[in-house]
């Protein structure tokens, strides 16, 4: 597998982004447009809406409870339906049967729609190696493909992505005469596909829900392209996590009316498809073969933590991205993997371990955006606090420590602090006199010191008080007895 | 009526004034003041940051704190929502599976209250009677907003006061960007996030700014005076009790 994964460079990466003029333009048009839009869409469905939420939420709570029971109704429903399921642990796995199948059937050309699951498993890297062309038939994704990046978004692929840079993007892969007009690009990038649509032999699609009593995959678009992914190639491959599947059609209902608002603010997406089956006659429409693969990948794990299990009722709409004051400014790629933002500070350490993006839970002010826009209500900022636990836990007793002697350093130097920060907080005197010394230390070293600079390099510090509050307090409360045994002579 | 005051250690060493003005302002409303110089930090720095075991260590030191004050105080009142958030909300996960602790917590949680909160909901007042001539905007700190919900009170408290000219910003319950030891774990971040902050601030054509959290307003006004502006930045207590 090639390494996609950039998660141990979190500083550097988030650096570059903050000094990309381009980004950040892009960032904070994309950003607010999102944010304004489901803000409307929200408004229109009134009281309603946190109703909605708390029936989702009781939704995924029941299934992911339950999941063994769903999961296994749901694959026996696909294979009554004439489908196929595939239980894979790992990307590993997964991959190997896809190809696999691609093999055995002389298939060399795949579509794809986008699919957060198969950007996990690095399916298109397994392709190409496999001798397979994959393609990704979503706009957004298509061009991510093209300048050869991963996904930025959730949701808008190529939202770190300008007008600008995908006219210079077209002209140079596609070899046409250079155009912004978004129009005639998006015409271009139709013609292309449609090609493809109509010669490959296999469709790869993710799944939004997985709906257990009719052995239905829904999938939500807007582009038409799954629909075509789904209808045109002879072989429908459909990914999913085990933490898709929802118990029946009536809990969707929930759902979509959730997801498409919460995700583009869209009342409804243009396309909704429900894929119950493969074609049983020669005049149905539809491919001959549906292969479902069922995903672990470390999300068994997830479930056996009480603490973190919540991370599994996320439906990827992107609203807690959009919304997230550090997503805001660092972009997506920023977070070193696939899923970026509150749930990629989440779910990123719990799927590739914590030892890799141990500075993802930490990187978020904490201040709860994210959980009050999420449409499961799900509790991210208590869960990243739960995960800096873990993670502090598993530092203390880790061996080797981290392989980078800078965080060696700081790894030390951070728990020492927070020892010293101990014994200074358990009675007053201590608590006074580390209040003395840190005083003395501003005054004699300066605010430019290496003990402050982390703050003072682009913020003012104001002095500690030359008198603490419990000092002036002494003093009236001395004043008022003062003057009341004064009153008694 | 007998208050205690959980002055919080940043206000304790750092922002003495906002002790000092939360003291005053309770005493002109008729409340009996205390305080306990034995109380040190609620633990949230640690907490925060993942160090469990040391957090709970300080975070039961306060509750001896607490326990002792309300055995003769009503309330505790602190001029923080971040901090009162800590005890209300966090220690119940901070003790989690630590049945004695958690008695504890949910005995004296109930009682502690940030000022704004405390000022509306518990004393009842809300038009002080005072004036004052300022054009004052105000920023929503996360924990007090949207753990303790608190939004209304302490505009209410503002718009109240005779020539304040009161005027929201945009984005007033977006993050300020301290979060902590995030503000100094990722400054870059930190800072960025606090531009647009000031940003939203500076389009109100505001002098004052108002919150209800020390930390926040360490923030701002760290970045706003880097900047070289004049935009006074102020704590709610300061603000009512400096008015007439």
């Amino acid at each position: 597998m090639q390494d996609e994964i950039h998660t141990e460079t979190f500083v550097e990466n988030y650096r570059s982004a903050l000094s990309n003029a381009q980004l950040q333009k892009a960032l904070a048009i994309a950003t607010t447009k999102f944010t304004l839009g489901r803000g409307m869409a929200v408004a229109s469905v009134g009281d309603e809406w946190n109703l909605l939420r708390e029936r989702a939420r009781e939704i995924k709570e029941h299934s992911i409870a339950n999941l063994d029971h769903y999961l296994g109704k749901f694959a026996a429903k696909i294979e009554e339906l004439g489908g196929r399921v595939y239980w894979a642990r790992d990307a590993r796995d997964a991959n190997a049967y896809i190809t696999g199948l691609a093999r055995d059937r002389g298939i060399s050309l795949a579509v794809k729609s986008k699919s957060m699951m198969t950007e996990e498993i690095e399916l298109n890297h397994a392709l190409a190696l496999a001798g397979v062309e994959a393609v990704e038939t979503d706009l957004g994704e298509y061009i991510v493909q093209l300048a050869g990046e991963r996904p930025s978004h959730i949701i808008a692929p190529a939202i770190h992505k300008t007008r600008g840079d995908v006219a210079d993007l077209f002209s140079e892969k596609l070899h046409v005469e250079r155009t912004e007009e978004i129009e005639r690009m998006t015409a271009l990038a139709r013609r292309v596909l449609r090609q493809k649509f109509a010669t490959a032999g296999l469709g790869v699609t993710g799944a939004n829900f997985a709906v257990a009593e009719t052995g239905t995959i829904v999938l939500v678009e807007n582009e038409g392209n799954i629909r075509l992914t789904t209808s045109l190639p002879r072989v429908h491959v459909a990914l999913m996590g085990i933490e898709k599947v929802i118990p029946r059609l009536e809990d969707l209902a929930v759902f979509l009316r959730l997801l498409p608002r919460s995700a583009s603010g869209q009342k409804m997406s243009s396309y909704v498809s429900f894929i119950s089956g493969v074609k049983t006659s020669p005049i149905d429409e539809g491919p001959e073969e549906l292969h479902v693969v069922i995903l672990d990948n470390g999300r068994v794990d997830i479930l056996a933590n009480e603490h973190l299990r919540e991370s599994l009722y996320c439906i990827r709409c992107g609203a807690c991205l959009n919304t997230c004051p550090v997503y805001q400014k660092i972009g997506g790629h920023a977070y070193g993997w696939i899923y970026p933002g509150p749930i990629g500070a989440l779910l990123t350490p719990q799927l590739v371990g914590r030892e890799r993006a141990e500075n993802l839970p930490f990187a978020s002010s904490l201040c709860g955006a994210c959980r009050e826009v999420c449409p499961i209500k799900i509790n991210i900022p208590d869960m990243l606090l739960h995960l800096r636990h873990e993670i502090k836990e598993d530092a203390a007793a880790r061996v080797p420590a981290p392989a980078r002697a800078s965080n060696r350093l700081g790894r030390r130097l951070e728990a020492l602090g927070v020892k010293a920060w101990r014994a200074a907080m358990k009675t007053r005197r201590r608590y006074e006199r580390s209040a003395r010394m840190a005083r003395l230390a501003q005054s004699a070293l300066g605010n430019e010191s290496m003990l402050f600079n982390r703050w003072t390099a682009t913020r003012d510090l104001p002095p500690m008080a030359p008198r603490s509050f419990r000092e002036e307090w002494e003093s009236r409360m001395l004043g008022t007895n003062n003057s009341k045994d004064k009153e008694v002579k | 009526m007998k208050v205690s005051l959980f002055v919080t250690c940043i206000v304790d060493q750092m922002y003495p004034q906002v002790g000092l003005a939360t003291v005053d302002l309770l005493s002109k409303l008729g409340a009996e003041v205390r305080f306990n110089s034995d109380q040190t930090c609620c633990g949230q720095p640690a907490f925060n940051t993942g160090f469990r075991e040391e957090a709970r260590e300080v975070a039961a030191h306060m509750l001896d704190v607490f326990e002792t004050e309300l055995k003769s105080a009503d309330y505790v009142v602190a001029p923080s929502g971040s901090c009162t958030t800590m005890v209300k909300k966090f220690y119940v996960e901070l003790f989690e599976g630590d049945a004695n602790n958690l008695a504890r917590v949910e005995a004296i949680g109930g009682k502690v209250y940030e000022l704004s909160q405390f000022l509306v909901d518990v004393l009842g007042v809300q038009d002080l009677g005072l004036a004052s001539a300022a054009k004052v905007t105000y920023h929503d700190s996360c924990h007090l907003l949207r753990e303790l919900g608190v939004s209304g009170q302490p505009r209410e408290l503002i718009k109240n006061i005779a020539g304040v000219e009161f005027v929201e910003m945009d984005r007033a319950d977006a993050c300020c960007g301290f979060g902590g030891t995030f503000s100094v774990k990722f400054p870059e971040i930190s800072t960025a996030i606090a531009e647009e902050k000031i940003a939203s601030i500076e389009r109100t054509g505001a002098d004052t700014l108002v919150a209800c959290d020390s930390s926040c307003l360490m923030q701002i006004s760290g970045l706003l005076s880097r900047r070289g502006s004049d935009i006074r930045c102020v704590h709610i207590a300061e603000l009512l009790n400096d008015a007439r």
